[in-house]
């Protein structure tokens, strides 16, 4: 029956000992250790919500990137193909126009040639006639050297005139 | 739950404390084994030891042969003015008594084990049974003397060392998140903060709801000093051994703060619940008296519960010690001893489980106290 029985030292003092250690807890140990885990679960729930938000922005940009990526890709091909086209039509261009300034020379040096050829033929003309003109001189000078055949040639081309 | 992650989580700590634990029985063989050669040259070994211990626990039992487990294991229980430290050494703890003269102060000292009457400022005092009686002028106990005894006794100065080790200890814990502010627990504070976490979260929060804040320095103080308590009554050795939490005395207290808490925070829903509850009228007369007797009866639940636990677990442990002195042999001792490894270990379990229970269910009662009905 004792062990059932409290005791009114021990009821006692647990009772001022508890009141004092709850005091003393609730002032020393309980506020500040509370205070200080709610704070760091909030900055944790922050931290957490911060990472999320980056996370999001993060993948935000990488769309992002990768959009530009494929548009700049695009644009790459556009100039690319349109360089080539330009080249193409330069080409074209450059050959066309050799071709013609080509055709153009060619038909130049055509005249040309045929100039050179009716110069040098009308030299070769001129030059026969003069030769002729000479042989025919130094013919006619030796023929009419006496004054027999002089008479005669002059009785023959006055015979001619007489005719005409 | 979570107090299984709190379990598993301190694995270590725990293999440390039952490693402790193994020591301190080893300890307690030893005391006893001194105490052995100190005492009595004898021939058998177990007489010896039989007699060792019968002299150990009780000073008046020297002529006896014979081994009493009741009044040995009682006499742990119970509480006391010495705070037995090894073999016939005994701390002396100051007697303080109200008298009808007046306040008297002396030491246990005084008494010698009860072997010497004690004449004070007012009376003349004796020590029988472990309780300070008066003695009349005929040299007899004076049963009608009426004398409160407010001593510090072996159970209030264990529950002192306790206390100054949970101020120590949460003190400190509380300096080191002033210092560490915002930064990962780190030492004591990290093996802290989960039963705080605990407590708050698995204790307070599903069972007070969102008023839990009020209520979380009583309820942490109750699980804390319930759980010391518990484990240095577990320690064999000063300054443990104290069978503080298996005292009704302390549990009665405990409860009745328990009890105070509620009724004082009781909103008008909690009493209208026991003076008006919704039964038909012919029914008040049996809700009402069953109604007022729960006001008492569930802190009464937790008074009982707390001091039958720890009573029984003290108990079952110094039973099993008795087994070698009953049997007088050592050859039981292994046994007991691999016995009493187990019950040491299931009693540090049931130190936790029952600051835990007492908590829950201060903080259920608390609840429902102050549950909002719509």
């Amino acid at each position: 029956m004792e062990l059932v029985t409290p005791s009114i030292g021990l009821v006692f003092w647990t009772t001022i000992s508890f009141i004092c250690l709850l005091i003393l807890l609730r002032k020393f140990a309980w506020k500040p250790i509370l205070g200080a885990i709610h704070e760091r679960e909030q900055s944790i729930d922050e931290a957490l919500n911060k990472a999320e938000l980056a996370k999001q922005e993060m993948a935000r940009l990488t769309s992002q990137n990768q959009d530009l990526m494929q548009q700049a890709r695009a644009e790459r091909d556009e100039i690319l193909k349109e360089a080539k086209t330009l080249k193409d039509g330069i080409l074209n261009e450059a050959k066309k126009q050799a071709q013609v300034e080509g055709a153009k020379l060619i038909e130049k040096a055509k005249i040309e040639i045929e100039n050179q050829k009716k110069a040098a033929l009308a030299e070769v003309k001129d030059q026969v006639s003069s030769l002729s003109l000479e042989i025919a001189e130094r013919v006619l000078r030796t023929q009419l050297d006496d004054k027999t055949k002089q008479e005669a040639l002059v009785a023959n081309l006055l015979k001619d005139v007489e005719l005409n | 739950m979570d107090c299984n992650q709190v379990l598993v989580s301190k694995v270590k700590k725990v293999i440390v404390v039952f490693t402790l634990l193994i020591a301190f029985l080893s300890i307690k063989i030893d005391t006893f084994a001194q105490a052995d050669s100190a005492v009595v040259p004898v021939d058998s070994a177990v007489a010896k030891t039989a007699e060792a211990v019968s002299g150990e626990h009780g000073a008046v039992e020297h002529d006896e042969k014979k081994f009493e487990p009741t009044e040995v294991i009682m006499e742990h229980i119970a509480d006391s003015h010495m705070w037995h430290l090894w073999g016939h050494t005994s701390l002396p703890l100051p007697v303080i008594l109200y008298t009808n003269g007046g306040l008297e102060v002396l030491s246990s000292g005084n008494f010698h084990h009860g072997e010497h009457d004690y004449t004070g400022k007012y009376n003349t005092y004796r020590l029988e049974e472990d309780h300070v009686k008066v003695v009349g002028a005929d040299g007899k106990i004076d049963e009608e003397a009426s004398v409160l005894d407010f001593s510090i006794t072996k159970n209030v100065a264990a529950m002192f060392v306790a206390i100054l080790v949970i101020l120590i200890v949460f003190i400190s814990v509380a300096g080191a998140y002033k210092k560490r502010v915002g930064k990962a627990p780190k030492g004591l504070q990290s093996f802290i903060e989960p039963i705080v976490i605990f407590v708050r979260d698995d204790i307070a929060k599903p069972n007070i709801g969102h008023k839990y804040a009020k209520f979380m320095p009583y309820l942490l103080t109750t699980f804390f000093f319930i759980l010391f308590n518990n484990i240095f009554g577990l320690i064999p050795i000063f300054p443990g051994g104290a069978n503080v939490t298996g005292n009704i005395a302390l549990t009665f207290v405990m409860a009745l703060g328990t009890m105070i808490i509620v009724n004082i925070n009781g909103n008008k829903y909690y009493w209208k619940h026991i003076f008006k509850p919704d039964v038909p009228l012919w029914l008040y007369p049996i809700m009402i008296p069953v109604e007022l007797i729960g006001i008492i009866s569930k802190p009464f639940a937790l008074m009982i519960r707390l001091f039958a636990n720890i009573t029984a677990g003290h108990i079952i442990v110094l039973s099993l010690i008795s087994l070698i002195f009953i049997f007088e042999t050592l050859a039981i001792a292994p046994v007991s001893v691999a016995f009493v490894l187990f019950m040491d270990v299931l009693e540090l379990l049931v130190a936790f489980l029952q600051a835990f229970i007492f908590t829950l269910l201060t903080a259920l009662f608390i609840g429902m106290a102050v549950e909002e009905h719509h």
